[in-house]
């Protein structure tokens, strides 16, 4: 059904293709699907972004499926797009079609994942730098606790995972050199709010019914938001008894914050278009080739930060 | 000898299955082997093919020493067995199933052409000539059982144990496995040979060991024994007569049939027919294998439920859609085959007993512990089914007792109309004779019955009335002194005699 | 044989793993009691095995019957969803409560019919819903986490009641429950005797087609009765993670509370403690400390040798150990009592 509606809208763009140009530029989005609440909004935000800039945005949902991705990408370069947003689902295998869309002379910019391809097959990559957000997020704890002793407990990402490796290791780097800092206790919570939950009830329980800890640094919001029902049920104050600092800005970490039970959080922008058209259009002004990476601006939001209002900024782009 | 046991002794909780047994097996020879359910044939054999240890006595094979602790390893030592349902993979060909487990390889592959051409050869010594690259599964049972027993032999080749291996075959199909037997037996293999089939001991055997109790009676040469003899043997008591005398009363034609079938069929399956039934009324149904006689079991109780005609009783007519609806009219039905259709394996005595009667009062009205126990006890009593215990699970049974339990399944729904198909196949005299004995006291109370059997000597001991069918439709009715021999054998005949050479489905 | 008979395995093997976790975490079994509850490391067992504990009693009585039942995680997602968008939209609790299990009991119908009437393999028939299942619980949840406040509702996954946690309550009750009915009532012999013979059952009048759609639409009941847990524990449905391979443990926790694949004999207590048993695994490992790398390896070796030690083989290789370690042969007379 979808590749149906996709084929027609093939067919009038093709019949209005000279019109197309006057209007506006046409770009074609790959994206892999819509999994996770931030990718939702990723989407949510490249389509405005394209209408504020009164592009044609031809949207894929790929399903999570490498081959959904391809033929998107090839059905682009049939349409001769102007240019080629993709998320990709995996690193590898990217080298023909990208060197397709290179014949076609059609700019391909990556969205928040890197290909394991050469880098002159696509314009450029925006992204976050993994490490980067685990050391704002450490730099923050650091600043926080000031000279005070605090035992500080981790909930991972699945483990393995690339976001969990880096933002690992970017807090751990943040946090060393302050002897009064410690982790304490490190556990996967698997990126979901449930395995959150259920591994901080455990950290309370090892850690003497929580009083021994000082702060929480998870991965992700969602994880966060778990263990802040967890510190709560234990009879604690989150945000207070437990400091609690996280990665993403999904909205219901704002929504803690705004009630004074979370802290602070990185945000990992969904808004990977806009850096991306920027770079496109001095492209297209005048071939001016942009930086191979892109990295996003990992910004730290903390309760004074007006959270109710970023919450309602956010509420509906799709998390 | 190629095989001497001494002084096997075997326990299990309870009971000594073996005790002090010994067995000689001559090379070239056929000796049967046999004994009322329970007399420890089985564990026998089981110790002889490693599926049990012996607790004592030895195993001599070839002058060796044996000790088989597994079947594969007592097949290494030369021990094959055929057990009575066929031990093989029927979705796999013919061919595979005689090489699995030593194809020829070639560059480390299955080498389909060598697999072929050695089977083909296996079978060309048992004078079996089919397409080998057929599945199994689409062969009669005697083929397979044929095949079964060229694997076993070609694996093995010094013993071969045939368990009960014409149990489940007619007549022409027996004959076809006992001249590969005879074959076998002059090519000097040694073969064991456990049977009920009487007959069939005195046609094939030339010596014969009897086991009663786990204790070895005799043993003598088959030509020096007398039927009579043998029996006595086996159940250690004098029989009072082989086969119950024909219930000498003259059934009189005219008695009210309180249950009532017209234009009863189904098609492809029965063809409809007539059939009216009286209480206290044994109808027998006869006829080869694929004639129609299950069917029309199965089509009364529901199973396959009729597409045409009506059935009622006295009261108007019967809804007998499903085999719950049929058993909501009083109907009871002992099926062919007491493994898969009949017993329910794990499940002890005691819940096999009072499976039906459960059922049919629903989940929400469960049978007191206390009166199970006592509808156990009942029937474990009055139809003398050998167990330790009424919790033993029923697949441990032997298979008279099998049978007995399912009988006892619905002795206890009291039914008005039991139909029982084959119900002695496969169990020792003993218990044949029983559940005889038993069929009669239930008409005597008022119980209507049908028996399928394809033994006519059975029906003609039984039944007031025969009906006869082939090619799935009823085609003679004997009542009456007509219930003979050889006038069932004449009716089932004209149809042998119409289409001779053709092999019953 | 006598339910403690039967479960002696089980109960052992939890005790072994009891002493080992308290190895390396001493405080294990330390409960103590603030604000009307109960806490310690044992009560979270009994709270974080809920969700596999509820599902582990429908799948008990699924497994009895021959079947196995894969769409359990599935639909603990659609009906966590179904609930949680009830209560965003207002509903209210008892309305959403009554519609999650109606969810479950809907998914569990569908099994049941493709199994029972179509006659599908229950392997295939319910991996269908498993993989299509997620589908409709992203659809109810368009794609997000779907949280919620009412705290009536969220009483389901966190709540208290008379010191223990509500969940805890939920499967104790729920699998007494279902115990007791299938020994009190015949269910449970005819689910047994299906189990092991269908045909012979339905020879004997038992009507296996209703039976085997009943146990489905249980395993589906209690699917929605461990979504309802996770769902108002997090205060959220997400259609993504919820229950997520959950089917896996229950059907772990079948057997390793000792019940066959091959359906037949069942003891729900039994499977219950199964899920005790890999829970207190769960929780042990995080307590301990060790690195995340090595939970599942941790969990799988324990597994493993819980299912080892309990192997029919195993035991009775022990038994003959045993036989010929005792120095004079034994009597004739068998004294000695079941291992």
């Amino acid at each position: 059904m979808k590749f149906t509606t996709f084929l027609s809208g093939a067919a009038i763009l093709a019949a209005s293709a000279t019109a197309s140009f006057a209007e506006g530029e046409v770009v074609g989005f790959a994206q892999i699907g819509s999994e996770s609440g931030w990718r939702a909004a990723e989407t949510t935000l490249t389509r405005n972004q394209a209408e504020e800039r009164g592009y044609q945005l031809q949207f894929s949902d790929a399903q999570q499926r490498q081959e959904n991705q391809i033929a998107a990408i090839r059905s682009f370069i049939a349409q001769g797009v102007d240019a080629i947003l993709l998320a990709p689902v995996v690193a590898t295998g990217w080298d023909s079609v990208l060197e397709e869309a290179q014949e076609a002379e059609i700019p391909v910019v990556l969205l928040d994942r890197q290909v394991d391809s050469a880098d002159e097959l696509y314009l450029t990559a925006v992204g976050s730098n993994l490490v980067h957000e685990g050391e704002v997020a450490g730099e923050w704890l650091v600043g926080e606790v000031g000279d005070r002793d605090c035992r500080i407990v981790e909930l991972q990402g699945t483990t393995g995972s690339s976001p969990a490796i880096d933002r690992k290791t970017g807090f751990e780097n943040a946090i060393q050199g302050h002897d009064n800092l410690e982790i304490v206790r490190s556990q996967t919570g698997d990126f979901t709010r449930a395995q959150g939950k259920e591994v901080m009830e455990s950290f309370l329980q090892a850690e003497n019914g929580g009083a021994d800890i000082c702060a929480l640094y998870a991965h992700n919001d969602d994880m966060a938001v778990g263990a802040i029902q967890a510190i709560k049920e234990a009879g604690l104050a989150p945000g207070e008894d437990i400091l609690i600092v996280s990665i993403d800005g999904v909205p219901d970490i704002f929504q803690a914050m705004a009630d004074g039970e979370a802290n602070a959080t990185v945000e990992l922008t969904p808004n990977m278009a806009g850096p991306a058209f920027d770079a496109l259009e001095a492209y297209w002004a005048d071939g001016t080739a942009p930086e191979k990476f892109i990295q996003t601006e990992s910004k730290l939001y903390t309760q004074v930060d007006d959270p109710a209002g970023e919450y309602e900024a956010r509420k509906d782009l799709g998390y | 000898m190629v095989l001497s046991i001494r002084s096997l002794t075997k326990s299990f909780p309870g009971t000594r299955a073996l005790d002090a047994v010994d067995f000689d097996l001559a090379a070239g020879e056929v000796h049967a082997l046999l004994g009322e359910n329970g007399a420890g044939k089985s564990t026998l054999i089981k110790c002889l093919t490693g599926a049990y240890r012996r607790d004592g006595g030895e195993m001599v094979l070839d002058g060796q020493h044996i000790d088989p602790r597994s079947t594969v390893e007592a097949q290494d030592l030369g021990i094959g067995t055929v057990y009575q349902e066929v031990n093989l993979l029927p979705n796999l060909t013919v061919a595979q199933n005689l090489i699995f487990g030593r194809e020829p390889r070639r560059f480390g592959l299955i080498d389909a052409a060598t697999t072929r051409r050695a089977a083909r050869e296996m079978l060309a010594r048992y004078g079996l000539k089919i397409d080998v690259d057929r599945d199994l599964g689409s062969y009669s049972v005697a083929i397979q059982q044929i095949i079964a027993i060229a694997r076993a032999v070609a694996l093995s080749g010094k013993v071969l144990i045939l368990d009960e291996p014409t149990a489940s075959l007619d007549a022409r199909e027996v004959e076809m496995v006992f001249d590969v037997v005879r074959g076998l037996r002059a090519d000097g293999l040694g073969i064991v040979f456990v049977s009920h089939f009487l007959d069939q001991v005195f046609d094939l055997s030339d010596r014969v060991t009897v086991l009663r109790n786990g204790r070895k009676i005799v043993t003598a040469a088959t030509a020096d024994l007398s039927r009579v003899a043998l029996i006595e043997h086996m159940l250690g008591r004098e029989l009072e007569d082989e086969v119950e005398t024909q219930s000498a009363e003259e059934p009189d034609a005219d008695r009210p049939a309180f249950l009532r079938f017209e234009g009863y069929g189904r098609s492809g399956v029965v063809a409809p027919f007539d059939l009216g039934i009286a209480q206290g009324e044994v109808v027998g149904l006869a006829g080869l294998l694929g004639s129609g006689r299950t069917e029309t079991a199965e089509m009364i109780f529901g199973v396959r439920p009729a597409q045409t005609g009506s059935a009622r009783d006295m009261d108007g007519p019967l809804k007998l859609s499903s085999p719950a609806a049929a058993i909501a009219e009083g109907f009871g039905f002992a099926p062919e085959d007491r493994k898969t259709d009949g017993i329910v394996a794990d499940l002890s005595i005691r819940e096999n007993i009072i499976l039906a009667l459960q059922a049919r009062r629903g989940w929400a009205r469960p049978i007191g512990r206390a009166e199970q126990n006592r509808l156990a006890e009942d029937y474990i009593r009055r139809l003398d089914i050998r167990t330790t215990s009424r919790e033993k699970p029923v697949g441990e049974l032997s298979g008279g007792n099998q049978q007995k339990v399912v009988l006892a399944r619905w002795l206890a729904m009291n039914p008005r109309f039991l139909i029982l198909d084959e119900p002695t196949r496969g169990i020792d005299v003993g218990a044949h004779a029983e559940i005889l004995r038993l069929i009669h006291e239930l008409t005597e109370a008022g119980m209507a019955v049908m028996v399928i059997s394809s033994e006519i000597d059975e029906l003609v001991a039984v039944a007031d009335r025969v009906i006869v069918l082939r090619d799935r439709s009823h085609v003679a009715e004997l009542t009456g002194p007509r219930v003979t021999g050889d006038e069932i054998m004449r009716a089932i005949a004209s149809e042998a005699t119409d289409r001779r050479g053709q092999v019953p489905a | 044989m006598s339910l403690l008979g039967r479960i002696a395995p089980q109960l052992i093997a939890l005790a072994a793993l009891v002493a080992l976790v308290s190895f390396f975490f001493p405080g294990f079994l330390s409960i103590s009691y603030h604000d009307g509850r109960l806490v310690g490391p044992v009560i979270d067992v009994l709270k974080r095995g809920a969700p596999v504990a509820l599902l582990a009693i429908g799948m008990t009585l699924v497994i009895a019957t021959r079947g196995i039942d894969l769409s359990v995680g599935t639909v603990m997602a659609i009906c966590g969803a179904v609930a949680a968008s009830a209560i965003a939209g207002g509903l209210g609790v008892g309305p959403a409560l009554l519609l999650a299990l109606g969810a479950g009991a809907l998914a569990g119908l569908w099994n049941g019919v493709l199994v029972a009437v179509v006659g599908i393999q229950p392997f295939v028939a319910t991996l269908i819903l498993m993989t299509m299942g997620r589908g409709i619980a992203q659809l109810i949840t368009e794609g997000r986490i779907l949280t919620f406040t009412d705290a009536g509702f969220a009483f389901f996954g966190s709540g208290m009641m008379l010191g223990l946690p509500v969940p805890a309550w939920m499967w104790l009750i729920a699998g007494l429950g279902t115990a007791l009915l299938m020994r009190l009532s015949a269910l449970g012999l005819l689910i047994e005797a299906i189990g092991i013979n269908r045909r012979a059952s339905a020879l004997s009048g038992v009507n296996a087609t209703v039976l085997l759609i009943a146990v489905y639409v249980a395993s589906g009941l209690c699917a929605a009765l461990a979504g309802i847990v996770v769902t108002a524990d997090i205060r959220g449905a997400d259609a993504n993670n919820a229950g997520l391979w959950l089917e896996l443990d229950a059907i772990l926790a079948v057997v390793i509370g000792g019940n066959s694949l091959l359906g037949g004999r069942f003891s729900v207590t039994a499977s219950l403690l199964g899920a005790m048993i890999i829970q207190t695994i769960d929780t042990g490992v995080l307590l301990a400390g060790f690195p995340p790398e090595y939970n599942l390896v941790i969990k799988a070796g324990l597994v493993l040798i819980i299912l080892v030690l309990q192997s029919p083989r195993i035991a009775a290789e022990w038994r003959v150990w045993r036989e010929t370690q005792r120095a004079p042969p034994p009597d004739r007379t068998r004294t000695e009592g079941g291992a």
